[in-house]
């Protein structure tokens, strides 16, 4: 051998794609029965109808900074909905509240904890959450040890861990999927890629072509999907729960979505988003995909949009109204489960604490 | 009982937490066929198979980062760092997530991890495989901080920290794993953390250290016992949980305080504990409590290591300016 010659590039791919723009489905059998497509449509508009609310309470400097879903329900919804809550994990980074609700995370933990109360890390015993990520991708080597150790036990729960464009980018990354790829965890890596990490586009993140493209640089296999297609982000995220649970270990899944809102109530996309670019996306709302799909189907009408809507709201404002309620926390919530066995000097500094709170 | 060495110790604690305990596995670079390259793994291999030793791709994050995680599913993993300069590449994932995931989740979840890791110098390493990063890890609110001095408290400091529901640091002195043989015994057992250990009485001057410092410490103590000063050598044993009363107490019977470590003086462990001594002991100190540590500097290359470690020479000189200090 005289010559060389540098390792192909992959031939990009087309994001998959079942439920057409206008509601219109590409394949006769859906994968998903009318009655489970009205019920994540519940789970999507439960989530758009907390960001709403949540938004405004910020504003009135009643909740705290968050990110809101918005855009991207159909991605995180499609992928939740693929999962047995029974005994499969979400470890979840902060943009999943749809998810994590039908997981069986009581809403109100969500709240709290975004209006700074430390109860709002509470996650229920039977709830297969792990908490909230803030440091992106810092939950991908932890997802996958959570996979490996319910595989080296004997279970078949496979675990599913969201994260963004930019998370990408970090080192967690590259060594999540490469210890995945080698011991076959049962883990999905679900990257909704929804073109922003906070201002910085998709296009700075990578030169790579796709992210998806990625995975068979680890031994794994990864695919593309249209994140605002509630069906083929379900049928995708399925099939790769299907493979982890089977043994054939992991996939990389990246939902193609956009950012409709804000990174956050602390941001101002005004500040870097071309409209032209948040135009097309607009037609392309997940909510309305769904809709036009059941209204085709002569499964929804108005009445029903409305009831689901007020069913939405009630259901939200229950679990404000009992994030409001929670009692204030008190300054003993600094020491509590710090440690399991906590050092002698810690219940000190716990007894001088309270002792001083109780004087203020 | 037999005699062992630090090594040995530690690779029976090892097998004998692995004999009883099936949800104990050791996971970390070349800790599989080649026993870890101190060989403190040596032989776990074969007697518990590739499922329960695991030699890991060379990433230290995903290394700690997939421990967090085994241990969340149930385990009790024993990661193995190769040397504690290569934690920072796994710094995140020890102070932000495995430290605190209790914590952030109200006590739902707790990381039983053990993260063993050789550090500090004296044996013409290369570099940055030698620093003493322990400071880094005390200041971790969540974590827990053991660095042993003899084959002993080793075996028993190993021991309770697989035992631990709290995520622990355990370092291991890479000048100590052959540098003395005590006597342990061969069945198991458990030393606490937070109880420090008087490795040497005495009555005109204590002097605290961890890890091979303590060694150097004793040696320093018989030293100057010939020239007729007493000193009382307190090894600390773990710095998170600090073991206040028995600082407290020796420091009260012999008046005057020097703390030794390798790592740099500034912000250095020695700080805390000479913070403690003064709160703690104000009225009996009859002197200043001297640091004996490392410059402010990188550790050096090999050959020049001797200068940097305060030395047995280093430790007489300190204590008996510290002396000489009328009370």
């Amino acid at each position: 051998m005289t010559d060389f010659r540098f390792v192909p590039s992959p031939e990009p791919v087309e994001p998959f794609t079942l439920l057409a723009v206008d509601g219109t489905l590409a394949v006769e059998q859906p994968p998903l029965s009318d009655a489970e497509v009205v019920e994540a449509l519940r789970y999507m508009m439960l989530t758009r109808v907390f960001d709403e609310k949540a938004t405004s309470l910020q504003r009135q400097g009643r909740f705290g900074t968050f990110s809101s879903v918005r855009g991207q329900e159909a991605s995180v919804v499609g992928a939740a909905s693929a999962l047995d809550p029974g005994k499969d994990w979400i470890v979840p980074q902060y943009r999943e509240l749809p998810a994590l609700v039908r997981h069986g995370l009581p809403i109100e933990n969500f709240a709290l904890y975004f209006m700074g109360h430390p109860k709002g890390g509470v996650i229920p015993e039977d709830v297969n959450v792990l908490p909230i990520q803030i440091s992106l991708a810092a939950q991908l080597p932890q997802a996958v040890g959570l996979a490996w150790g319910l595989s080296k036990q004997g279970g078949d729960g496979v675990v599913i861990t969201f994260f963004g464009d930019g998370a990408s980018s970090e080192g967690d990354f590259h060594e999540s999927l490469n210890l995945a790829g080698l011991i076959k965890a049962p883990v999905i890596f679900f990257l909704q890629n929804n073109g922003w990490a906070i201002s910085t586009p998709r296009s700075a993140q990578s030169a790579a072509r796709t992210l998806a493209e990625r995975a068979p640089g680890y031994g794994i296999e990864g695919v593309i999907v249209d994140g605002n297609d509630l069906m083929a982000v379900h049928q995708v995220t399925a099939e790769a729960v299907a493979k982890a649970r089977a043994g054939g270990g992991p996939t990389l899944v990246e939902s193609l979505t956009w950012r409709t809102g804000a990174h956050n109530t602390a941001d101002d996309p005004t500040r870097y988003v071309n409209p032209a670019d948040a135009e097309p996306w607009v037609e392309r709302d997940p909510v309305l995909r769904v809709e036009r799909y059941l209204r085709g189907k002569d499964a929804w009408d108005d009445s029903a949009a409305k009831e689901l809507q007020e069913e939405c709201a009630i259901e939200v404002d229950r679990a404000l109204r009992v994030a409001r309620e929670t009692p204030a926390a008190t300054a003993a919530a600094l020491f509590e489960h710090v440690y399991v066995d906590p050092p002698e000097r810690l219940i000190a500094q716990q007894q001088t604490w309270t002792r001083n709170q109780k004087r203020a | 009982m037999t005699t062992k060495t630090m090594v040995e110790s530690i690779r029976e604690c090892l097998r004998q937490e692995m004999e009883v305990d099936d949800s104990v596995l050791v996971i970390g670079e070349d800790v599989g066929a080649l026993g870890g390259v101190f060989r403190a793994t040596d032989g776990l291999l074969a007697q518990f198979g590739s499922d329960r030793v695991v030699d890991m791709p060379l990433a230290e994050g995903v290394i700690v980062g997939s421990g967090i995680g085994l241990a969340l599913s149930g385990m009790r993993p024993v990661i193995e760092i190769q040397f504690l300069g290569f934690g920072h590449q796994a710094f995140h994932q020890i102070g932000q997530q495995a430290a605190r995931i209790h914590f952030r989740s109200q006590g739902r979840f707790r990381v039983p991890l053990v993260i063993r890791a050789p550090f500090g110098g004296g044996v013409r390493t290369p570099e940055l495989h030698s620093d003493a990063f322990e400071a880094f890890y005390t200041h971790t609110p969540g974590l827990k901080v053991v660095a042993p001095s003899t084959a002993y408290d080793a075996k028993g400091l190993l021991a309770e920290a697989i035992a631990s529901d709290d995520p622990v640091l355990y370092l291991e002195p890479l000048k100590g794993y052959r540098l003395t043989r005590d006597e342990v015994p061969d069945e198991r057992y458990r030393v606490p953390f937070g109880k420090a250990r008087v490795a040497r009485e005495g009555t005109d001057v204590t002097l605290i250290a961890w890890s091979a410092a303590a060694v150097t410490a004793e040696r320093a103590a018989e030293a100057l016992e010939e020239s007729g000063l007493s000193v009382e050598v307190v090894d600390l044993r773990s710095l998170v949980p600090l073991d206040v009363d028995t600082i407290s107490a020796s420091v009260a019977k012999t008046g005057r305080a020097a703390v030794l470590h390798e790592a740099p003086l500034t912000g250095g462990f020695g700080a805390e504990v000479v913070a403690t001594i003064q709160q703690e002991c104000f009225y009996s100190l009859q002197a200043p409590i001297h640091r004996i540590t490392s410059p402010d500097t990188p550790y050096p290359l090999a050959g020049v290591e001797d200068m940097y470690i305060p030395d047995v020479d280093r430790v007489v000189a300190e204590l008996s300016e510290l002396m000489a200090v009328a009370p």
